[in-house]
């Protein structure tokens, strides 16, 4: 098995909703607390296994604005496993999670140092490195409802941009989406084979606008307008599936 | 990065003492200063292994969680920290027993074995210290074979100088030994230069393969957090070009010109007190130049943070 998400960048709307309910969920978890530091302070911080920042990508008229949810990658070729002097952090043979002993990190940070994508933060509090376990805690457990047995991350999200499955099997969710989305690693080029991919926006012509009337009247200027409207929805889609 | 100096001062007072102890030896079976007595030779040996030591202690320092560092010794197979705790640790035992045949039985083919492996030993240490940094392929500025090169450089430079300071001292005669330190500065300062002209050049990930997104610009609109993080914290240090510029000034004339000035003898005869201030001047070149080996290294997670380059 090869469990990781796959993350759709055209539906997810960045409510941070994933992250808030990874924090709510694994704080009291395996490897928890995820502890907050000055929580009701002035410059509150803490443990997160899950972060989204928001980027524009291209120019006018063609921008975009783009939310990135990032998270452990799981990667094929961790290179913050083999980094790792005390062997506290390990990939599971069995579903290739990435996952970090407590009790026996020394908190060293050379793992974070290796990480390209940011996925694991030192808890300063308990002196021991943290990171995104795939909720496998709730993935295995018998004791709740099987359409339940899914990351918390995965379950919570209001727009469903987030999905958790086995991408060993070509059959399933996962990989279908990836191979008919076109869904693709990111910064591929330093070399860990992350198994998490990322599905990107769909292509979609720039959003009309009106432009200035050269005379006629204003009831031809409406019909204009209907039918740029009715040619941009019809290109929708386009280019994509 | 963040430069930590607790991880800066182990890193250039324990590559000191590997320099040191692997120049001494060296000085010793090549004959490179007539013959140096058992005490002598005992005596040296101990400050470079107080050196050694001061400097893994101070390298605890770094870790949250140092109560697990035995645990470090587990993953040689892999792990190149873990390769340099179980190399400075078995080098404990070697120069001991080095040092020890050296006192009671002088030079002998045992002691000149024994010399030999410290001295290997010293090397490896050196080369594993700077591979945890050069394996790391998040940060280009370190990921070069040029980061063990000058790693190994920079150690047996500074104790090289420090091994003047107590020949001078005993009286032994140290023209030979100034000769070779000169030419490891020379070298040294190479391969430094070369560095600094290789890190200048634009490389490796960028925003937009970081995000995917290789046909279109891409910036940054929010980083989603308000305060700092581990990441800005750990990987978001930043220095001012200038300053990193009169830094490099500062550290390659204090790490290489003065000490060569001072140990050519182009400021007037090498005494006692100008292997001194040589010997002072680099180890102080050599600290800032590690300083700015931490503060010039640009981690790729920047890039998720804003950043369009690495």
């Amino acid at each position: 098995m090869k469990l990781g998400l796959v993350i759709d960048l055209d539906t997810c709307v960045g409510c941070h909703a994933c992250a808030v309910a990874c924090k709510q969920w694994n704080t009291s978890g395996t490897t928890g607390p995820l502890t907050d530091y000055d929580p009701y302070g002035e410059q509150p911080s803490g443990v997160w296994f899950n972060r989204i920042r928001h980027y524009e990508v291209d120019e006018y008229p063609n921008n975009k604005t783009v939310n990135a949810p990032m998270s452990c990658m799981h990667c094929d070729d961790a290179a913050c496993v083999t980094v790792c002097p005390t062997g506290a952090s390990y990939k599971r043979e069995e579903d290739g999670i990435v996952l970090v002993d407590q009790s026996k990190c020394m908190g060293c940070n050379l793992c974070a140092w290796a990480c390209p994508y940011g996925a694991r933060e030192l808890d300063e509090d308990q002196g021991v490195m943290k990171k995104c376990t795939l909720c496998v805690d709730r993935i295995y457990d018998e004791n709740l409802p099987k359409e339940e047995r899914k990351p918390v991350c995965v379950m919570t999200c209001p727009t469903s941009a987030r999905f958790f499955g086995d991408f060993d099997d070509p059959n399933s969710q996962v990989s279908t989406l990836v191979r008919e989305r076109s869904g693709y690693s990111m910064m591929p080029e330093v070399g860990y084979n992350p198994v998490n991919k990322y599905l990107p926006p769909r292509q979609r012509p720039p959003a009309p606008t009106v432009e200035k009337k050269e005379g006629g009247s204003s009831a031809s200027l409406i019909g204009k307008w209907m039918k740029r409207q009715k040619d941009a929805f019809n290109d929708l889609g386009k280019g994509a599936r | 990065m963040h430069p930590a100096i607790s991880v800066i001062f182990f890193t250039v007072t324990a590559g000191a003492g590997y320099g040191l102890l692997f120049i001494l030896a060296f000085a010793n079976l090549a004959n490179l200063s007539g013959s140096i007595s058992p005490d002598q030779i005992t005596s040296m040996g101990i400050v470079g292994l107080v050196l050694v030591t001061a400097g893994l202690i101070s390298s605890t320092f770094h870790l949250a969680n140092p109560k697990n560092a035995w645990r470090s010794f587990t993953r040689f197979k892999t792990s190149w920290l873990s390769r340099e705790a179980v190399f400075a640790v078995l080098f404990y035992p070697v120069s001991i027993i080095w040092l020890a045949f050296e006192f009671f039985t002088g030079n002998s083919t045992t002691t000149a074995f024994f010399a030999v492996l410290m001295a290997v030993m010293a090397l490896v240490i050196l080369v594993c210290t700077a591979m945890i940094y050069a394996s790391l392929k998040t940060i280009r500025q370190w990921h070069t074979p040029l980061t063990p090169v000058n790693y190994v450089l920079l150690g047996l430079l500074v104790g090289a100088l420090i091994l003047a300071v107590m020949f001078a001292q005993q009286g032994l005669d140290v023209g030979r030994l100034l000769g070779l330190a000169s030419v490891i500065l020379v070298v040294a300062a190479l391969v430094k230069i070369v560095y600094y002209y290789w890190i200048g050049q634009p490389a490796g990930p960028s925003i937009n393969t970081a995000l995917g997104f290789t046909r279109a610009t891409v910036k940054l609109l929010d980083v989603g957090h308000a305060s700092d993080t581990f990441h800005t914290k750990e990987f978001g240090f930043q220095v001012a070009r200038a300053k990193l510029i009169w830094l490099r000034f500062i550290s390659i004339g204090l790490a290489f010109v003065l000490p060569i000035v001072l140990v050519t003898g182009l400021l007037g005869n090498v005494g006692l007190g100008t292997l001194v201030l040589a010997a002072i001047s680099a180890y102080a070149g050599v600290f800032v130049e590690r300083w700015l080996f931490f503060a010039e290294a640009r981690h790729v997670v920047n890039l998720y943070h804003g950043a369009r380059r690495t």
